[in-house]
């Protein structure tokens, strides 16, 4: 039965080899991968490429945002020699096999899509002699940013479909970055399992709303998001009090978001994708789709304004009364801060009724720099 | 050039690595980090290659050698401008783990590979004269019986094992 599952799928051969191996009694390579019923722990994205993968890649299951501040010795000539390893170490586990050095092989061998994305701070640049071309956000009155989860000079955004793929990815990386730079910050988050809904599906926040609808797709990603091959990401650590979120009706929901729960549609449309209509009102004259409603404040509608939402959930610990430590760690790519992020933040701090039960909490902004080919390595053109 | 793709575990799981490590088979190709090359005549090739990094002191190399040819292949001696080097092995000496000189040096049969790794063979750099920095490339030129030689660098990773190359006959 089981032996029937496994081979009706596409690595049928190979598990038809390892089930030969192990049935005449020696062990199989321990890392080689292991047998799998989908292809979801076989899944590769490749790294190498003009642009960095991870930012239009399909959002995977798993992510782990992992921020770091440079030593004071670390220069652009160390900086260079940390990207060769990084960019090396990524390119071995994005592929399925253990980097240099690696003392759990066993552990890289399913890739799970895995992604490692680079993002450099305004402090590496600094670090390295260089004008940066980002720089924090300015403050928000809804921020209550903790130093905990704010800034960093290098950010490593590894994404898998496999939690324990992420986990070993971020132990191999942390290892190899720690002679230059200490872990300032490690946020890790999750959506939806792969293959739990389709490829497509929009994420689903703790608060239970889709979150990304919006979203640019094809052609107005590729205008929102790049900029020649590069791109800049924001990251935002969103604290959700679901303990008064709770107090409100779905209804209420529903107007805070401008958006019905189930559906994801707007309030004046019946599908996920249906434009909002923010002009419609109803019998008492009053817009449908609210003045303070999210989607109302965060509209927009020129394409080279709109920003790609990349978001994790994030679930810790729960204290005694039951009361959670949970949110979003809201991930943004965006071709320029300046003129796609800030404005969107402001007019939702100005204004966004759903502002009453998220908090954000941490805050952090780093420039992408493009891809590198096969033998190359992540901030070549910048650091050589 | 391109390396040759050899399963790089035992015989016993052949059929297995030839079916599945396709992608490992792929990453031979990456000379990112470093880039074995070879004398023309060299049946010789190094996989993977990399070196401790360290502040002072000794530290050692490893890699992987691939034997292409249909003879087996001994390398006799390695050097580098980084430092003395001697070739090492590990060894269970009055009842502990030490590293010594390999009489012999490293015999790498035909069509097969020998791992030098942390905890096993390694080629020793004695005495660096620098420190060996993360991500420093570092160049090495091993010696064969027949004369021929085969250059490679390695790149240098932080690295927390290994630590019976630095102290041998110490206790842990």
């Amino acid at each position: 039965m089981r032996r029937r599952l496994l081979l009706s799928g596409g690595a049928g051969a190979a598990v038809g080899a390892v089930a030969a191996t192990v049935a005449s009694g020696r062990s199989p390579d321990p890392a080689a991968p292991p047998s799998t019923v989908d292809d979801t722990g076989t899944g590769v994205v490749p790294f190498h490429g003009p642009r960095q993968a991870g930012v239009s890649t399909e959002p995977q299951a798993h992510a782990a945002f992992v921020a770091f501040t440079l030593h004071s010795g670390t220069d652009r000539a160390a900086l260079g020699r940390m990207m060769r390893l990084l960019s090396d170490d990524a390119s071995r586990l994005t592929r399925g096999v253990a980097p240099l050095g690696d003392t759990e092989p066993e552990l890289a061998v399913l890739p799970a899509r895995l992604t490692v994305t680079f993002g450099f701070g305004p402090g590496l640049y600094a670090a390295a002699g260089l004008p940066s071309p980002v720089a924090e956000l300015p403050p928000f009155p809804i921020d209550r940013l903790e130093e905990a989860w704010s800034g960093g000079d290098l950010i490593l955004q590894i994404c898998a479909d496999d939690p324990l793929t992420v986990t070993h990815a971020q132990r191999m990386l942390v290892k190899d970055t720690r002679p230059f730079a200490a872990v300032r910050w490690v946020q890790r988050g999750f959506r939806r399992s792969r293959g739990a809904q389709a490829p497509t599906h929009t994420q689903r926040n703790v608060m239970g709303q889709l979150d990304g609808t919006a979203n640019p797709r094809d052609a107005a990603l590729e205008t929102a998001v790049w900029a020649g091959d590069a791109t800049t990401l924001v990251v935002r650590r969103i604290r959700a009090d679901l303990e008064r979120w709770d107090l409100l009706s779905a209804a209420d929901k529903e107007q805070a978001v401008g958006r019905r729960l189930g559906s994801g549609a707007p309030l004046t449309g019946t599908r996920e994708l249906d434009e909002p209509d923010f002009a419609a009102v109803n019998a008492a004259g009053l817009r449908v789709m609210p003045d303070f409603a999210h989607v109302t404040r965060a509209r927009v509608t020129d394409d080279r304004l709109r920003i790609l939402r990349r978001p994790y959930n994030y679930d810790h610990s729960v204290d005694a009364a039951g009361r959670p430590d949970t949110g979003l760690v809201f991930a943004s790519y965006q071709s320029d801060v300046e003129r796609q992020f800030v404005p969107i933040q402001r007019r939702l701090a100005e204004m966004d009724l759903l502002n009453e039960w998220v908090t954000p909490v941490g805050s952090a902004v780093f420039a992408v720099p493009p891809g590198c080919p096969e033998g190359g390595w992540i901030g070549s053109a910048l650091l050589s | 050039m391109r390396t040759p793709c050899i399963p790089r575990r035992g015989i016993a799981v052949l059929a297995a690595a030839a079916a599945l490590s396709l992608g490992a088979c792929g990453s031979s190709d990456d000379t990112a980090a470093a880039t074995p090359t070879a004398s023309p005549a060299a049946a010789l090739t190094v996989r993977d290659p990399w070196v401790k990094a360290a502040d002072s002191g000794m530290t050692a190399a490893f890699a992987v050698l691939a034997n292409d040819s249909d003879t087996d292949v001994t390398v006799t001696a390695v050097t580098s401008p980084a430092s003395p080097m001697e070739l090492h092995e590990m060894a269970m000496q009055e009842g502990k783990m030490v590293m010594r000189p390999k009489a012999g040096g490293f015999v790498v049969k035909a069509h097969g590979t020998h791992e030098l790794s942390p905890g096993g063979d390694h080629l020793m750099l004695m005495q660096p004269s620098a420190p060996i920095k993360p991500g420093d490339r570092v160049a090495f030129t091993l010696t064969l019986a027949d004369g021929r030689s085969v250059a490679f660098t390695a790149v240098a990773k932080p690295f927390a094992g290994a630590g019976e190359s630095y102290a041998p006959g110490m206790h842990g």
